[in-house]
């Protein structure tokens, strides 16, 4: 478990976190969203011992992590932001000083190396010096590297930023695989990483705890959740009356008018109403579909309202 | 205890595959064996002495190591902090001074090296003559111990700025106010108005007083103290330099 207590860092007048408190139970997958600048690497860098607190304290798995920072780092798979490796060495060099300084030898060593390459696909690579690499497989030596001694809590400074699908799918499904009773904190400002991933999501903006819920819960506060999307065919007047449904909040049209977004009053599922009455209106339509809910409006709604 | 011994093994392997990684660990060496070639022959006067020892070869070191020490000590951090890797290994479960240490004791060895391929020097004055070899050995120490002095400002000088240049020059001017200190003219711009003692403590921590005596084959206990607490104190210094910067 890591226990976040009133954490708070200032850099000379500029409060990069400010007074942040956070619990997070082994099996969660949390993603820490925010726009840029939020705190979240702070926060991050401080979770994992490499700054220290201006206020406040955090434990993780009973470890102090001021007091008793090596136990805790013994704990800790740590991924910082970009990715860094010695650009001298190649990934299976670097791996196994990585392996050597965790404190694995002989045969163990071996073998935890060998596992964490095969489970990244660095086969290819592995005697390629790692300024040589793409940023993909600098990325992947970095996961690597962070899960090379199974850590109970992983820390992962935006893992799939600059990724292609490809191998944005491929570090999730990782995530996906291992965390079953580990804590693994995620920081991105992918927004649909969190949907994919996260099993709980907080928001943070100016260095403040803006959000904390799942990300059903954050597509639950989108006004666009249960929203009914219509492609028109062609340009129909009889569309107002959309408004008049009882339980249609309000319609968004296109400037052509042949795409129409009919917003949903809160909890309430309108498709049956919008269904009938393109039926009735006998409204000539390309397709029709449900959205459960944007998570860019509300990431932007939270993180832009000023406190 | 004998994990920090571990870890030390481990950074210094590392540090020291981090030179010979590189063309610049080699072209290193070659610019050191020759340029102690040069002082000790020709401006040195190696034969025109007619003494069959090595102070020619040891008093030009301080200059030498003026110039190729900070580029020996430039890349430790500084390199670490510009690709981000500080991050990393202070996020490993290793103390800081291990690492400080670990660094040093590499950039140390790396010099070592250095200084015991100039045996050629040796072998060359015992040729030529009957040296007294208990005194050259003296010189070796001490010319190693030097070269710690200046490592270890080097390091903390890397640990200051994420340009190797920065931190090459900055090392630079410091070790060589170090070495002038213990000379008239520097000594000169501060008698009249400066206490006594402090012009005294001025000429104490000059690399060259101290170095000077070693060379000349007397080993005294308190030339060594010096250059012992020297390296500490700069290595302390280096510490609380990383953990400053940590913030940028």
């Amino acid at each position: 478990m890591i226990i976040i207590e009133h954490l708070s860092k200032w850099f000379g007048d500029f409060a990069a976190v400010d007074d942040l408190s956070l619990c997070v139970q082994p099996g969660e997958v949390l993603g820490f969203l925010g726009p840029n600048g939020a705190g979240k690497s702070t926060t991050m860098k401080m979770i994992t011992g490499y700054l220290a607190p201006s206020a406040g304290s955090i434990s993780v798995m009973g470890h102090d992590i001021e007091k008793d920072s090596l136990a805790a780092q013994r704990l800790i798979g740590y991924l910082p932001e970009g990715a860094p490796g010695y650009g001298d060495m190649t990934p299976a060099q670097f791996l196994r000083f990585i392996a050597e300084i965790r404190g694995f030898r002989g045969r163990d060593l071996t073998e935890k190396v060998a596992y964490v390459v095969e489970q990244l696909s660095l086969g290819k690579v592995l005697h390629q010096t790692i300024e040589t690499l793409s940023k993909g497989f600098k990325r992947r030596v970095g996961l690597a590297q962070a899960i090379l001694h199974d850590p109970q809590v992983l820390i992962l400074d935006e893992p799939t930023d600059g990724l292609d699908p490809n191998q944005k799918q491929q570090v999730r499904d990782l995530i996906g695989n291992l965390s079953k009773e580990k804590i693994v904190i995620i920081s991105t400002h992918i927004l649909e990483e969190v949907s994919a991933v996260c099993s709980r999501a907080v928001i943070i903006a100016d260095g403040r705890l803006r959000s904390d819920s799942t990300p059903e819960q954050l597509l639950q506060q989108s006004r666009y959740r249960n929203a009914v999307n219509l492609h028109l065919t062609e340009q129909n007047t009889d569309l107002q009356q959309l408004k008049e449904i009882a339980d249609v909040e309000d319609i968004e049209l296109s400037e052509n008018g042949l795409r129409v977004v009919a917003l949903a009053k809160q909890g309430q599922f309108i498709y049956p109403l919008i269904d009938e009455f393109i039926r009735q209106k006998n409204i000539a339509i390309d397709s029709i579909s449900v959205e459960s809910g944007r998570l860019d409006e509300v990431f932007q709604r939270i993180t832009r309202e000023v406190v | 205890m004998s994990f920090a011994i571990n870890s030390l093994i481990i950074i210094i392997r590392r540090e020291l595959y981090g030179y010979f990684a590189t063309p610049l660990a080699y072209i290193f060496l070659v610019i050191f064996l020759m340029l102690t070639g040069i002082f000790t022959f020709y401006l040195g006067n190696f034969y025109e002495r007619g003494q069959a020892d090595l102070l020619s070869f040891f008093s030009y070191h301080p200059w030498l190591y003026l110039i190729l020490v900070p580029a020996i000590a430039m890349r430790l951090w500084a390199e670490e902090r510009k690709s981000g890797t500080v991050e990393l290994i202070m996020t490993l479960p290793v103390p800081l001074w291990v690492w400080v240490v670990g660094k040093f004791l590499a950039a140390w060895l790396f010099a070592g090296i250095n200084l015991l391929l100039t045996f050629p020097m040796w072998l060359t004055v015992n040729y030529l003559g009957e040296p007294d070899n208990g005194v050259i050995v003296t010189g070796y120490v001490g010319s190693w111990l030097l070269a710690g002095g200046f490592l270890a400002v080097g390091c903390c000088m890397s640990a200051l700025s994420k340009s190797q240049v920065i931190a090459f020059i900055l090392s630079l001017v410091l070790c060589f106010l170090f070495t002038l200190s213990g000379f008239p003219m520097v000594l000169d711009f501060f008698s009249g108005w400066a206490p006594q003692w402090l012009i005294d403590a001025i000429a104490e921590v000059s690399f060259l007083t101290h170095f000077q005596s070693i060379s000349k084959g007397v080993i005294s206990l308190q030339d060594c103290l010096y250059f012992i607490s020297m390296i500490v104190v700069w290595l302390v210094a280096n510490t609380i330099v990383i953990d400053m910067k940590k913030a940028e």
